[in-house]
């Protein structure tokens, strides 16, 4: 049954994931997104759909038990806020290297180091371009308001399985922290074992008589077996930007400006952009929603009819550089955000868009 | 003098290597004590006859290869990790039979984290634990669990104790936790350690199919290359300086 409640987005993840149907959460507690583990263990999902919830020692533990459980063919996933994702590098390079699908929730606060558990923006690159090492990519979703918390736990999961490839759901303090109403879906059954077993011939569930064995690896001695791996993965990244662009347009088609910008930012700009209206200022806003795969051919298009651009985003300006690659440098763009835990409020992007772009 | 078919007939047949086994020519030097431990975890395998129905986490490591000896289903895990993939695994499948297989390295230096608290939640899983004493794969370097005086490429003059620590009796650790049920040490260097070492496996995974928590098996092994030893040399030096310090046997047994 669907329900219409009032609750914080970090709650939201945990019941969309309780409902949805996942299989498992592995965590470690840390600010500002701990409302999602204590929402899971509030809510004891092991004893009505069966879903395993624990806490693990670390992030590392964690991520590397969402490895464990994703190779088993279950939906399984984790959440945590930039210091924690930063060690959970190594287990989502191996999870992209072992072709695993999974979900991973970054709450995102400022940094760097232990930084504030104040909202930010900072982790745009670590989220899009990788994170750990070698050639891969996290698919990776941002949301914009608590509804969104929930409905893109069943969105990632379903890209994470069309792709076998690890995909983050980039929020940041505020959509976590902030309470909206949400409607939640249904109730959906765990997949069931059997289903695992005739939809995912990879998965690691015991090899049966007359089975080849199944391995999951990221591991290959022969480099031009590996090299062959490689080239098999960027293809898959390659369909993925061909098909998973998704985006959000405010106000653009007559737009002379445009505001690029995701997730809280988002919330922000559209103020900023109905202000700047009000004010006669022709502002339209590009919001990205999946920020990896980037929505670059609607943002070239853009550039043939807009004067300049501000990408706003709660950081020095990380997605600005995709920004400046889709548009190949033809019109101004420029960046404006606030650091370090510090919200921009709408006037301020107004201003910002007013010295820097429209002055500028 | 009765010719090779006859001596190999069915009715003369003594013993056979499992199928568990495969056959892929192993790339362990010669003398290792990895290839011999994998032939008895996969007899065990089947003579539980639970082929079927186990999935192996494989290590970084020499043994990351594992995968290709043993025919069952594997995850290779991260260096370290393996405790932290079986623990997910068990929970999400505890009908299945979970065991991690790990070197010194792996499981006492970069993955203490993830061994401690496995065991200490008392995971219902197996830890097999290869304790020679150095990081093989690497080419020699110091282990956790390199003795005292010993060399390694990272400690040419031997491990000096005031500098590097002591090495670390991991399983007298992790026998104090209430989670392990079973914590072991064994080698495999002659043929009645192989047959104890064998039994101390078939325990361990018995232990899981009683639900009883996590049953931890060293084996205190040889590392020819690494240790520049002849098999022969590297056995007797194991059993010389290698058992005064990890003593052979039961640490636990609940």
């Amino acid at each position: 049954m669907k329900e219409l409640k009032l609750m914080k987005g970090n709650e939201a993840i945990a019941h969309a994931a309780i409902r949805y149907g996942v299989d498992g959460y592995f965590g470690y507690p840390i600010t500002p997104q701990s409302e999602v583990m204590e929402t899971l263990m509030a809510e004891k999902p092991w004893d009505t759909t069966g879903m395993v919830v624990l806490q693990a020692e670390s992030e590392v533990a964690s991520i590397n038990m969402v490895y464990g459980g994703a190779g088993c063919g279950k939906r399984v996933m984790t959440s945590s806020s930039s210091p924690g994702v930063s060690l959970m590098q190594e287990g989502l390079t191996y999870l992209a290297g072992s072709e695993l699908p999974c979900v991973v929730v970054n709450v995102v606060r400022g940094g760097p180091g232990l930084g504030t558990i104040q909202p930010a923006q900072s982790d745009y690159f670590q989220a899009v371009k990788g994170g750990g090492h070698g050639d891969y990519k996290l698919i990776t979703l941002a949301p914009a308001s608590v509804q969104e918390m929930a409905d893109f736990v069943e969105d990632a999961f379903e890209l994470a399985f069309k792709y076998r490839n690890p995909v983050m759901i980039l929020s940041d303090g505020i959509i976590g922290q902030m309470m909206e109403k949400v409607e939640l879906k249904e109730f959906k059954p765990r997949w069931t074992p059997e289903y695992i077993e005739e939809n995912f011939p990879w998965a690691t569930t015991g090899k049966k008589k007359g089975q080849e064995r199944r391995i999951i690896t990221s591991v290959e001695l022969d480099p031009y077996v590996m090299e062959d791996f490689n080239y098999r993965l960027q293809a898959k990244y390659k369909a993925c930007e061909e098909n998973e662009v998704r985006y959000e347009k405010i106000m653009c088609d007559d737009a002379e400006y445009l505001l690029v910008a995701y997730g809280s930012s988002a919330r922000i700009c559209q103020k900023s952009v109905e202000i700047a209206r009000e004010k006669g200022i022709k502002v339209g806003m590009l919001r990205p929603i999946t920020l990896y795969p980037f929505p670059e051919k609607q943002l070239k298009d853009l550039a043939a009819q807009v004067k300049g651009i501000l990408s706003v985003e709660m950081s020095a300006g990380q997605m600005i550089e995709d920004i400046k690659l889709a548009v190949e440098c033809k019109i101004p763009v420029q960046h404006y955000g606030r650091l370090g835990g510090i919200i921009h409020s709408p006037g301020e992007v107004i201003e910002a868009l007013e010295q820097k772009i429209i002055g500028g | 003098m009765s010719d090779t078919n006859t001596i190999i007939s069915p009715e003369n047949l003594i013993y056979k290597k499992t199928d568990v086994l495969l056959d892929n020519t192993m790339h362990y030097c010669p003398g290792c004590s990895h290839g011999t431990v994998h032939k008895l975890i996969a007899e065990v395998i089947d003579e539980l006859g639970i082929q079927e129905t186990t999935i192996g986490i494989a290590p970084v490591g020499c043994s990351v290869l594992a995968y290709n000896y043993i025919d069952i289903d594997w995850q290779e895990a991260a260096h370290g990790r393996a405790p932290a993939l079986a623990t997910a695994v068990k929970r999400l499948m505890p009908e299945k039979n979970v065991f991690s297989y790990q070197g010194d390295g792996d499981l006492a230096a970069i993955g203490t984290a993830e061994t401690i608290h496995a065991c200490n939640r008392g995971e219902n899983i197996v830890m097999i634990f290869i304790n020679n004493g150095i990081y093989g794969m690497t080419g020699g370097q110091m282990a956790p669990t390199t003795l005292p005086g010993m060399p390694a490429s990272t400690c040419p003059a031997g491990r000096d104790v005031s500098h590097d620590g002591a090495p670390i009796k991991i399983s007298e650790l992790l026998a104090q936790l209430p989670g392990t049920c079973y914590v072991t040490r064994q080698a495999v260097h002659t043929a009645a350690n192989v047959r104890k070492a064998k039994k101390a496996i078939r325990k361990a995974f018995e232990n899981q199919q009683a639900n009883k928590g996590t049953s931890l098996i060293e084996v205190v092994s040889t590392c020819n290359s690494g240790w520049k030893m002849s098999p022969v040399q590297a056995n007797k030096w194991m059993e010389e300086h290698m058992f005064s310090y990890y003593p052979l046997g039961d640490l636990k047994d609940e």
